[in-house]
């Protein structure tokens, strides 16, 4: 199984995705935003950080850099893409994912873990899950509060596009459950294809029981059957 | 351009350091090189007042790879692994602009350990603020954390632990001190000495704009009610250009392209020219055309007085400019040649094909003036606290009116502001004694806390001194670490007034007796004077970052109870000292009195034998007993878990008070499988170890026979309770 990881400057969480995917048995590359090819690929994973600064908005100008577009063709055809939190703003700047992340709720950087439930474990990122199975994920970002039109949302919800909901220990998915405000809890979705993910938790924070703990491993190792 | 006197009292200094200057110089010195004297002989970057007193601390020690007196200090751990660490201050750039006062002084803290060739790996802080109560004190706490988090979190930095409080003698001065700490290969460690002649003086990293001129001057001068106009001296942060000036600095270091390297910071293109040539005897030379501007028609002044941020300066080897250009240049960052090393033992500065100033670098370095200030030792007094003559306060009453003070609330709501987990090495998150960072790809670990206690420092500093080396070590080893070396930031407040730097000198004795006996080097470090504003000077402040190895890292220790029915013991002796005590700072506005004693034999032995048991597995939890007591530690190691406590009180207890709030010293409460207890008491037996049995772990319940109990929930509300609602 073979992935790439973009790193844009800014990029900050790209080791991180590169040592979990590198401990599950993926044959990964890191791929510079300067590049305008991308490596024979089975995944491409967008990781976490301040692409470009966050500059302008977060995403946006990492949305429009040279290797996006052959992010986006990969995509069309096909190929497996994980956006994790920044990873997620680029997405939904591209327009591969539709909706934003507008500002948490609060108006603050948070950071903490979170529980999160498999909404939907019939894709290929999920399929090692049960479905509503509640994982602890941390979550680290500013801009997480995911937001669509009324239409979207509707469609999420008939063709079982949402991945990942904010919910509390016991399952529960309310306000109090809800780190950042996203609309109805959303922590991650997926495209009509299900070949793309984007998701504000970071599994990759999850594949270690010495510094957390291994709720995102299954992820990863979905991915390699 | 004449220089005036008012002239020289705007550079911050004196008619007697002017003469100097003259006498130096041989002649007068023109506007350019009065500003550059006044950038390096400036409290914050000469240290004149403080050097004859640092000289006490100790400095070496078999771990020791690097001491005081280069970027940051350097430490062996072990195996091709160095840590190199360091903690400075930015209290008055926070204290006019909040934001990007505690940003960049975490971005310059940052480049003192990059620029030696290491790779950050945790970011830690310590900050002080006046009274909740105070007009200021909550757009300053707001500011001041999110430019922490900010640039932290953009740089991809984990900020794994710190300390928050509130103190009124911090109203109109508040601490921000910044410690980072970062891994580097033994074998791969930069220095700051340059050497050989007519080799390239490479500028990189970002432009030279306005921002920050004369900042270290701003920083060694008192408040008064003008500050606020000083908005303009401080600098303004960029963490995305930092982080990419982070990666380039780090690739050119894979090889041997580099001979010195040296951030700009304080004093910025100055101080960092200066030191590189001061070290290696050299001189150097700069052509101030070529410097990389943001704003149009800067002056030689302008751009050599800049504390514009995330800017470096490197000399390199002979025919390695172009590979390096093209590092630079991937990264997007200004790569210019803007001088060379000469043998002259001048700093030369030239400008539109002119010499705008020549001064020779030791008139800058060694020849800065060196103060010894009058001090005078700390009368203490005599005043006795009645402490019969108070009104009576139960265990519980007590104990919840410390847990729901602002100084031991829960302080989530600071610590999630910032990311702890980038780079996935952190097993000890904040919250702990200390957090616990992984070497990458490695089994070994890093322990680091940083701590202070200005109360009792201001009523007796040489305890106080003592006293925050012994906390920090404690809380070192409570996470089964063994402490290696400190690093410190010294903030004091006027010192031209005796009383401050009688607190001082007496300070720096408690930390040298301190750091000596447990073999406890300070390897870096800071001292910021005047803090205070019109003659009011703030406690003194010193604080200590510590660090720590563990050898083999399983999953850390820490202070939560693990399981009921665990027995409690109570390591070292309590003797109910109650003067200084959170308890009745909290309960009766009480600060008076000494200090608890440090014993450093007990100390010592008590955390050896904590390590011995860790080591050994013999225990599920630890937690040094510090401000506000044995009540205060039980509560914090319940809190958070479904474990609480089911103690009785030891037989024959005349103060009751004094037993469960005193701060005695050299404490720790562990907590330990039954079947180990037996186990347990004959090591401490054996060794001497004073020790309580407390009782048992129960589930959900804090309780001590006849005195109280209360619910683990009850406890977590009220200790929640004050952050969200500030």
């Amino acid at each position: 199984m073979k992935s790439s990881v973009i790193v844009f400057p800014g990029s900050n969480c790209d080791r991180d995705i590169a040592v979990a995917l590198e401990k599950l048995q993926f044959k990964n590359k890191m791929v510079w935003h300067k590049e305008t090819s991308l490596p024979k690929s089975d995944l491409i994973v967008i990781p976490g950080g301040f692409s470009y600064g966050d500059y302008l908005r977060s995403g946006a100008i990492a949305g429009k850099s040279l290797i996006i577009d052959e992010v986006i063709k990969a995509a069309n055809s096909g190929c497996l893409v994980l956006g994790i939190c920044n990873g997620f703003q680029i997405l939904t700047e591209t327009g591969l994912l539709k909706g934003t992340l507008l500002r948490n709720k609060n108006l603050r950087f948070i950071n903490r873990d979170v529980n999160i439930k498999v909404i939907n474990n019939q894709t290929k990122f999920s399929s090692k899950y049960k479905s509503n199975q509640i994982l602890k994920i941390n979550i680290a970002h500013n801009e997480g509060n995911y937001f669509t039109n009324s239409k979207h949302l509707d469609q999420l919800k008939k063709d079982n596009l949402i991945a990942f909901k904010y919910c509390d220990e016991n399952g529960n998915v309310n306000e109090s459950s809800n780190p950042n405000g996203a609309l109805e809890n959303i922590a991650g979705i997926y495209n009509t294809k299900k070949n793309i993910l984007g998701m504000m938790p970071h599994p990759e924070r999850m594949v270690d029981d010495i510094i957390s703990n291994t709720d995102g491993i299954n992820l990863f190792s979905g991915l390699i059957n | 351009m004449e220089i005036t006197k008012h002239i020289i009292e705007k550079h911050g200094l004196n008619l007697e350091e002017f003469k100097s200057i003259q006498k130096l110089l041989k002649r007068d010195p023109n506007l350019l090189e009065l500003g550059i004297f006044s950038a390096m002989w400036n409290e914050h970057c000469s240290y004149k007042s403080s050097r004859l007193h640092l000289k006490k601390l100790p400095t070496k020690g078999k771990q020791v790879i690097q001491g005081p007196g280069e970027n940051a200090g350097v430490i062996d751990i072990g195996d091709d692994d160095a840590i190199v660490f360091k903690i400075e201050s930015h209290n008055h750039p926070s204290y006019i602009e909040p934001y990007q006062g505690a940003a960049t002084g975490v971005g310059g803290i940052l480049r003192d350990v990059f620029t030696m060739g290491a790779r950050p790996i945790a970011l830690l802080n310590s900050i002080h603020f006046g009274s909740p109560s105070h007009p200021k004190t909550k757009t300053l706490l707001n500011g001041v954390v999110s430019g922490i988090g900010g640039y932290g979190n953009c740089i991809g930095i984990p900020t794994v632990a710190g300390e928050t409080k509130f103190n009124e003698t911090y109203n109109e001065n508040i601490l921000v001190n910044a410690m980072a700490v970062g891994h580097a290969q033994k074998s791969k460690i930069f220095y700051s000495k340059a050497k050989g002649i007519n080799k390239s003086v490479v500028y990189v990293g970002s432009k030279t704009g306005r921002d920050g001129i004369h900042g270290a001057s701003m920083a060694s001068a008192e408040f008064d009610e003008n500050s606020e106009e000083k908005k303009p001296t401080v600098q303004v942060g960029d963490p995305f250009t930092e982080k990419l000036l982070l990666e380039a600095c780090l690739e050119l270091m894979k090889d041997d392209s580099i001979i010195a390297i040296q951030d700009m910071g304080a004093a910025g293109l100055t101080s960092s020219s200066v030191e590189m040539a001061s070290k290696g005897s050299l001189g150097i030379e700069l052509e101030l055309d070529k410097v990389p501007c943001r704003e149009e028609n800067m002056t030689p002044y302008e751009m050599m007085l800049s504390e514009s941020q995330e800017r470096m300066l490197i000399i390199l080897e002979d025919g390695k400019e172009s590979h390096a250009r093209k590092i630079f240049e991937k990264w997007d960052l200004d790569f210019v040649v803007i001088g060379k090393t000469t043998n002259t033992k001048n700093l030369i500065m030239k400008f539109k094909n002119k010499t705008e100033g020549i001064i020779p670098i030791e008139a800058l370095a060694s020849k800065a003036p060196i103060y010894d200030r009058k001090w005078s030792k700390k009368k203490q007094s005599k005043k006795k606290i009645e402490l019969k003559s108070l009104k009576k306060v139960g265990l519980e009453e007590g104990l919840i009116k410390i847990l729901s003070s602002p100084n031991h609330s829960n302080k989530s709501w600071v610590t999630s502001q910032y990311d702890q987990m980038v780079m996935c090495d952190t097993a000890q998150r904040s919250g702990s004694d200390a957090a616990v960072i992984r070497i990458h790809k490695k089994n070994k670990a890093i322990a680091v806390s940083v701590d202070s206690s200005a109360n009792y420092c201001k009523s007796h500093p040489i305890t106080g001194g003592k006293q925050i080396v012994c906390e920090n070590w404690r809380n070192i080893i409570s996470v089964g670490a063994r402490p290696l070396a400190i690093t410190n930031c010294l903030n004091f407040g006027n010192p031209e007034n005796s009383e401050v730097m009688g607190e001082f000198a007496e300070c720096l004795d408690g930390i040298k007796e301190a750091c000596e006996f447990l073999n406890y080097p300070v390897v870096s470090g800071n001292v910021s004077f005047y803090n205070g504003t019109n003659k009011k000077n703030i406690f003194p402040t010193p604080v200590i970052g510590g660090v720590g190895l563990i050898k083999k890292l399983s999953k850390p220790m820490n202070h939560y109870f693990k399981s009921e029915k665990s027995n409690i013991l109570l390591i070292g002796k309590t003797f109910g000292h109650l003067e200084q005590s959170c308890f009745l700072k909290e309960n009766f506005s009480i600060i008076e009195g000494i200090p608890p004693e440090i014993n450093l034999v007990n100390e010592k032995n008590n955390g050896e034998i904590i390590l011995k048991l860790i080591n050994n597995g013999l225990i599920k939890s630890v937690h040094d007993v510090s401000s506000g007591g044995l009540l205060v530690a039980l509560s914090e190691m319940s809190i958070g878990t479904n474990f609480g406590i089911k103690i009785q009180k030891p037989k024959k207890l005349t103060n009751l008070t004094g037993y469960f709030f005193g701060e005695d010293q050299g404490r720790y409460v562990i907590e330990i499988d039954p079947s180990n207890l037996d186990k347990v008491v004959k090591l401490l037996n054996e060794n001497n170890i004073y020790h309580d049995n407390l009782g048992v772990t129960q589930k959900e319940f804090f309780e001590i026979e006849d005195e109280m109990k209360i619910s683990n929930k009850e406890l977590f509300k009220v200790n929640n309770h004050w952050y969200n609602n500030y």
